[in-house]
């Protein structure tokens, strides 16, 4: 029992209601809800990178690489989810943890522009291959779930249930690690790299640890959303833009809690989807001018929210029994 | 403590909004109204010069259905498609593949949309095919250029057509056209994007050549811009070194203006004839500062190519379209409005057969397979891939700014046969440039 907190109650309900619910959601909203599973997966990634003190501007490359890895394998005739999935989250997890080598000694802006770097060459070398599709990219065809070959509605039910028991697994797992000694040094090299030295551990090597990890979920995410979609492109998937989007996310949710992250992809597919359908024209505008709302009213994200609802409850039950005028 | 019991009220807050949405969830279809889906460019560098004129098209000629306005041969059948009025729903294309392929589904499943017309881009075309197919939903894609859609990625379509001409079109009529204006030319070279489009456009314009001028040399160092990149310092650098005097080019609405106004500051098309593909929608936006002088297209008998075409359908179109947004209608305009009437007459012919009640989809889709529809300019002809493609006539010319009018106008034009530029139902089209382009009717 000292696994289980409120956050893994949480989360395990909100596993049992979504995996129910799948059966009875309309068609858009389970397509909503598989892009906010694979974006958030990112996001979650990238949090914990932040709650090391590292803002990436370029984890489109793992996430483009876990889509194209995923969507080329069934251009060679796999078409197995499983493994796809698998494959495309081990690629960039490989990738990420060569690149790490070189990444976990910078810090900050260098870090983040170094990582928009390495993106924007996957970027190129795809835009440059025409076997790839250059800027159009591909199509890729409907999975299968170990022999199991869904037909219509049930590919994105059977997709859904599929991302929604691996997301389920990497956030607790990743919940879990954050308590343990390695997780909690994130914050320690956070606030002080120099400490964390004499205290005798490696922050160049936390700093790896975690990146693979980023690496990992972003590859789990864009391969999820290759099957998705069925579609694979540079522009959304390997571009910068992506890596805003991903950023977009991780301030939207704040990194108060794993969870955070799929609340905060949701809203961010949320929003888009309804400001593209009511502002065809102004889509963009909302979508930036939202994030310049949430950074100016909740810089802590949505997650913030939380924190203050509890706070104003609160504060009434005090100032219901205390009604002396605040000064 | 604090964070520990957050956690489990945002799993509410979040499992709660499922739950809402998915109570909310239904399609948003009104029972006697027919909901159109136009995506088109609305931003980003398709939009000025291509997309918001094929929107505007488009506009007109759903307005025009919805009020049984229409002229000849159009003017028998009643106010909407089978009876039922347009809900149009217009939406933007940017944004790439995966993006567009997400909002087709959004669409589909969220607003219940009955039928798209839209779509420009090839790339966007290459990519919703394959969903359009599996959804099951009548597609009509009146722009897009790329052979690749019938040809590679669905041999077989059943719900995805397409109201014009293709590549090979264009590339077999600038051929045909340069053979004839230019038959001392010294060799050619290219500037085109690097995606399906372009690359489509320079291959059969460069397969053809082989076939018309085999003894005309091509250049080693064609240039392949990526879309919407905007900037053409290198390449015309390039081809102003390059010593092939005729440069094709298939670049469209934004990049098509700057390459030509980066161009003509660096002297570019003094110094070589230029060949475009489709820069027809730019010759009223540019006004003088188009390069007069330069052999272009339209894809086809539209925008500038169709000013002198004296149907009634045809001076209704320019009349009211220019009535409205005070420019004359180009190329997008007229090819968007093309697939809205190849709805309006799939819808009518389809209730006709029906004894007059509204047809499904199927007897809709049988309609359209194979037909012949009067198009704004040119009858369309849907005989190619199993009747899903169209094949229309085809024009070449050269742009020139006339001083008494105060205009441009296309001099020196030249008209093709929709059965010699496009190839015979059932051919391939490289296969059939490769070929020697049998069975061609010119």
């Amino acid at each position: 029992m000292r696994y289980m907190d409120k956050t893994i109650v949480g989360l395990s309900i909100a596993f049992v209601v979504l995996f129910c619910a799948d059966f009875f959601m309309a068609e858009w909203v389970r397509f909503i809800g598989l892009q906010s599973l694979a974006r958030g997966a990112v996001a979650l990634g990238l949090l914990v990178l932040w709650r090391t003190g590292l803002v990436s501007f370029g984890h489109a490359l793992y996430f483009g690489f876990g889509a194209y890895a995923a969507a080329m394998l069934t251009l060679i005739g796999y078409h197995d989810a499983f493994f796809l999935v698998f494959a495309g989250t081990l690629a960039a997890g490989v990738l990420a943890y060569l690149l790490g080598f070189l990444l976990r000694r910078y810090r900050a802006i260098f870090f983040a522009l170094l990582n928009m770097a390495f993106s924007m060459i996957l970027y190129g070398v795809i835009v440059k291959t025409e076997e790839l599709g250059s800027t159009d990219g591909f199509s890729v065809l409907t999975p299968t779930f170990l022999g199991y070959a869904p037909k219509g509605e049930a590919v994105q039910t059977t997709l859904f249930i599929f991302t929604l028991v691996f997301t389920y697994i990497i956030t607790v797992g990743v919940h879990l690690y954050m308590k343990t000694t390695l997780g909690g040094m994130s914050m320690a090299v956070r606030e002080n790299e120099i400490r964390v030295e004499y205290l005798g551990y490696s922050a160049e090597k936390v700093i790896h640890v975690k990146y693979v990890f980023s690496g990992l979920v972003a590859g789990f995410g864009g391969a999820i959303m290759a099957l998705a979609i069925g579609q694979v492109d540079p522009d959304s998937m390997a571009n910068w833009t992506v890596s805003g989007e991903f950023v977009f996310i991780t301030i939207l949710s704040g990194i108060g809690n794993v969870g955070a992250t799929y609340i905060g992809a949701l809203v961010f597919e949320l929003i888009r989807t309804y400001a593209f359908e009511y502002a065809p024209l102004f889509w963009q505008f909302i979508l930036g001018g939202s994030l310049l709302a949430i950074i100016m009213f909740l810089p802590d994200g949505i997650w913030s929210l939380f924190g203050r609802l509890r706070r104003s409850d609160s504060s009434e039950s005090s100032s219901s029994s205390n009604k002396a005028p605040s000064p | 403590m604090k964070m520990l019991k957050n956690s489990s009220r945002a799993t509410l807050l979040a499992t709660g909004l499922a739950a809402a949405m998915g109570a909310t969830a239904m399609p948003a279809s009104a029972a006697e109204m027919v909901v159109m889906a136009v995506p088109t460019f609305l931003t980003g560098a398709g939009a000025p010069a291509f997309g918001v004129p094929a929107r505007n098209g488009a506009e007109v000629i759903i307005e025009a259905i919805n009020k049984g306005t229409l002229p000849a041969p159009y003017d028998k059948s009643g106010k909407g498609l089978a009876g039922r009025q347009i809900k149009a729903v217009i939406y933007d294309e940017s944004g790439g593949g995966v993006k567009q392929v997400a909002e087709f589904r959004n669409k589909v499943q969220k607003q219940g949309v009955d039928l798209f017309v839209g779509y420009i881009s090839s790339g966007t075309c290459a990519a919703i095919t394959p969903v359009a197919e599996e959804l099951k939903m009548l597609t009509i894609f009146p722009i897009c250029g790329t052979p690749r859609i019938f040809e590679e990625i669905n041999k077989t379509p059943k719900y995805v057509f397409r109201t014009m001409g293709h590549a090979t079109a264009d590339g077999v009529a600038e051929a045909l056209y340069v053979k004839a204006n230019m038959p001392d030319v010294k060799g050619y070279t290219g500037i085109n994007q690097n995606y399906a489009w372009g690359q489509d456009s320079w291959r059969d314009f460069d397969l053809a050549m082989k076939q018309l001028m085999p003894s005309v040399p091509v250049s080693d160092k064609t240039q392949w811009p990526k879309i919407f990149s905007g900037q053409y310092g290198a390449e015309i650098s390039a081809l102003m070194l390059s010593k092939e005097p005729l440069v094709h080019s298939s670049l469209w609405g934004g990049d098509l203006e700057a390459f030509i106004f980066q161009g003509s500051a660096r002297g570019l098309f003094r110094k070589k004839q230029l060949l475009f593909s489709v820069a027809d929608t730019s010759v009223y936006r540019l006004g003088k500062k188009a390069p007069a002088g330069a052999i272009l297209g339209a894809r086809g008998p539209y925008g500038i190519f169709a000013a002198n075409i004296d149907t009634p359908l045809n001076n209704w179109f320019r009349k009211v379209y220019q009535d409205r947004y005070s420019v004359p209608p180009v190329g997008g305009s007229y090819q968007a409005a093309q697939g809205v009437l190849a709805a309006k007459f799939a819808y009518d012919k389809a209730a006709a057969a029906n004894g007059g009640k509204f047809p499904s989809k199927d007897q809709v889709i049988a309609a359209l397979e194979g037909s012949t529809f009067q198009g704004i300019a040119a009858p369309v002809h849907m005989n190619r891939s199993n009747g899903h493609q169209a094949a229309t006539k085809h024009m070449i010319g050269v742009l020139e700014w006339d001083k008494e009018a105060g205009g441009p106008i296309m001099t020196k034009v030249t008209e093709f046969g929709p059965d010699c530029v496009m190839p015979p139902p059932g051919v391939n089209g490289t296969e059939w440039l490769k070929g020697g382009m049998k069975g061609a009717k010119c």
